[in-house]
């Protein structure tokens, strides 16, 4: 409570009305959801936005009236949304890892749902990938985009209302996404479950997130701009085109959560997979490319090995990539032509992923012993390793006879983890270890050995998931397409799933150490601020003290 | 709606002269010699420790 008021007493006058008016009209907008949509799951989507915003005016009333802040506050940086976003991320972590892992166990033993429609598997999964993508994904992306923007233009944030609705909106839209799912709500499109009224939301957070953006750059110090900007604002652009157009649907009545989308057959798939490769694209892969192109360098101490070289993998990567989502649709109604164009596009994507990898680790080259020193540098590195592995595996797998064996099988889920658990979430750990300390103005980590033990879970954790998959990937492939002499197929479907539960129970106990990695993540996290308020306490009572010292002489 | 000849027309004509310009005018630019000073700074610029808004 400490920290919100806190915050609300930096806001001038004006942001203090601002904050005033928009939790306002949120209140209006929830109240009305919910009297429209009694009895169905948008009602209750109300009540929840309700309260939301009534939680928020109570807490803005509270400080409306404290002073002013005085103009010195223009002289830094504006930080607190970075180190809220910083903790809420590592929140959805937790959060998002954990249900993974139950759903991981739940393959093991299919019983586990309690005979609950909520625990049910199509319920929790996506509850699993919202959580980690866009819950920890997203709100680390944005913690850390305004971290970074402000160092690399030198100007400050243009306002201090936005940035904290960004963060209040983005993290409302996720909130009510995960409990849509456990409801039942659902647009039944990977990635883009949640409904018409929750994805229009998105787009006002969004553009309110890009106009930051824009609104910083126009005040930057140096004409050219950092290349990890530029990987910011793809990552931002485009996924307000993705979602806008793949989100295309009409509700069907302001009553209700369920809506129809505008795309139907063969054209709906492959929207869907336009925007569900170009979410792996552009959330999974710009957006942490800019985090890596600046948490990398800066922490090992030295520039980007080719700075030429980043800006050439910038426009491979927005090129190419926007071509490649029709490799998810091989072997479907989708004409042939397209699929090879997919097919095409996706193995050029190896060029511009490639160079971006190898321009990581060949800016290391020469820091081997910092690497070896230092664990969240170290992070930073393996994550480019994986980024250079999973993408040589994507443009492999998108060959369309190589996906005839991958496609349906665990091979996908092995390839989708090599990218989620080894590329992006250690380049986040990587990047949150590196900002947490400069945020909060501390000499380091509470522990550095903790950080070394997350290390290692997290690399254990990536390393068995990723292998029991692929193995498991292969076999189930392999059965599935062995025939009998007689002409018919060798295995049942029963027969593939005995032979992957194994390797199912070898994912979840992955999954656990990967689990167990980020919640003693949470706790070094948690103990470094501590240290920081402690010795901010400490230093103010030293400054209280300091002028009774200096009357004594004169006493 | 266009049909599938006219699609594969497109972006065999318009599509590749886009995708080849589009190449040409990011290598020029990156390797235009006076942007070498540039980009040099850029990538130093993150070093250097400054850490307050330049105005
Ligand atoms: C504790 C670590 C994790 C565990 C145990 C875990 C487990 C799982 C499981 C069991 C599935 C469903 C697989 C299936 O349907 O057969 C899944 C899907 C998925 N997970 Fe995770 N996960 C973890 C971490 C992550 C992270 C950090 C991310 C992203 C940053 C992620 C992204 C995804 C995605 C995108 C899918 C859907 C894949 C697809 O549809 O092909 N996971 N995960
Ligand atoms: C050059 C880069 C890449 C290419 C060409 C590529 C290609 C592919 C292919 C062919 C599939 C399988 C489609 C299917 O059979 O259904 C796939 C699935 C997937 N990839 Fe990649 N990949 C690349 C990089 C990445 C990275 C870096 C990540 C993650 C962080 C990632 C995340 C995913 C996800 C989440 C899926 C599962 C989609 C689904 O079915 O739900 N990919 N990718």
């Amino acid at each position: 409570m400490q920290v919100v008021a806190d915050v609300i007493a930096q806001f001038t006058g004006a942001e203090r009305r601002g904050a005033f008016f928009i939790a306002l009209a949120t209140a209006l907008l929830g109240l009305a959801m919910a009297v429209t949509g009694n009895g169905d799951s948008f009602g209750a989507h109300g009540a929840l936005v309700l309260a939301a915003s009534i939680i928020t005016i109570f807490c803005l009333i509270r400080s409306f009236d404290k002073p002013e802040p005085s103009s010195e506050r223009l002289q830094s940086y504006y930080d607190e949304p970075t180190k809220a976003g910083i903790v809420l991320a590592m929140a959805w972590a937790v959060l998002g890892l954990f249900v993974g892992d139950w759903v991981a166990w739940l393959l093991v033993y299919p019983d586990l749902t309690f005979d609950a429609a909520w625990a049910s598997f199509g319920r929790i999964r996506p509850v699993h990938t919202t959580g980690v993508i866009f819950g920890f994904g997203g709100n680390a992306l944005i913690a850390t985009s305004f971290y970074v923007l402000q160092r690399t233009t030198r100007a400050r944030l243009p306002d201090q209302l936005s940035p904290w609705f960004v963060l209040w909106g983005y993290n409302l839209f996720c909130v009510i996404a995960v409990t849509g799912y456990l409801m039942g709500v659902t647009q039944s499109k990977e990635y883009a479950e949640p409904e018409w009224y929750a994805d229009i939301w998105l787009v006002v957070v969004w553009v309110t997130y890009f106009a930051i953006y824009l609104r910083t750059l126009v005040r930057r110090k140096e004409p050219h701009i950092y290349v990890a900007n530029w990987y910011y604002m793809a990552f931002i652009l485009v996924v307000a085109i993705l979602h806008i157009v793949n989100n295309l649907a009409v509700p069907i009545s302001f009553g209700s959560a369920k809506s129809y989308s505008a795309f139907s057959g063969v054209q709906d798939a492959m929207t869907q997979w336009w925007y569900g490769h170009n979410a792996v694209a552009f959330f999974l892969t710009a957006g942490f490319l800019g985090m890596m192109y600046y948490y990398l360098p800066k922490r090992a101490g030295r520039p980007i090995y080719s700075y030429r070289m980043s800006i050439i993998s910038f426009w491979g990567i927005t090129f190419f990539y926007m071509w490649a989502g029709s490799h998810h649709l091989h072997y479907t109604a989708l004409p042939q032509w397209v699929q090879s164009l997919g097919m095409t596009f996706s193995v050029m994507l190896l060029v511009p992923s490639w160079a971006s990898a190898g321009n990581a680790l060949l800016t290391l080259n020469g820091a081997w012993d910092k690497v070896r020193d230092d664990a969240t540098l170290r992070f930073m590195m393996v994550a480019a390793v994986f980024y250079g592995l999973s993408t040589f595996e994507g443009s492999f797998m998108a060959i369309r006879s190589v996906n005839s064996l991958s496609h349906y099988t665990d091979w996908t889920i092995g390839h989708v983890h090599a990218g989620a658990l080894g590329w992006v979430a250690m380049i986040t750990f990587g990047a949150i270890y590196a900002s947490v300390p400069w945020l909060w103005k501390t000499r380091g980590m509470y522990s550095a050995r903790l950080v070394e033990a997350h290390f290692w879970l997290a690399v254990a954790g990536t390393v068995i998931y990723v292998f029991a998959m692929w193995n498991s990937g292969i076999i189930q492939g392999l059965m599935w397409r062995t025939y009998t002499e007689g002409g018919t197929l060798a295995y049942t479907f029963t027969d593939s799933l005995v032979a992957m539960r194994p390797y199912y129970m070898a994912r979840a106990i992955g999954g656990l150490f990967f689990l167990i990695g980020a919640l003693i993540g949470c706790y070094n996290i948690w103990m470094t601020i501590r240290m920081a308020r402690v010795s901010a306490t400490n230093t103010a009572a030293d400054l209280q003290d300091a002028p009774v010292a200096a009357l004594q002489p004169g006493e | 709606m266009p049909d599938h000849d006219t699609a594969v027309w497109l972006s065999k004509s318009y599509g590749l002269v886009y995708l080849v310009a589009l190449s040409l005018g990011v290598l020029l630019y990156v390797y235009w010699p006076a942007n070498r000073k540039r980009f040099d700074q850029a990538a130093e610029s993150i070093i250097r420790y400054e850490d307050r808004p330049w105005r």
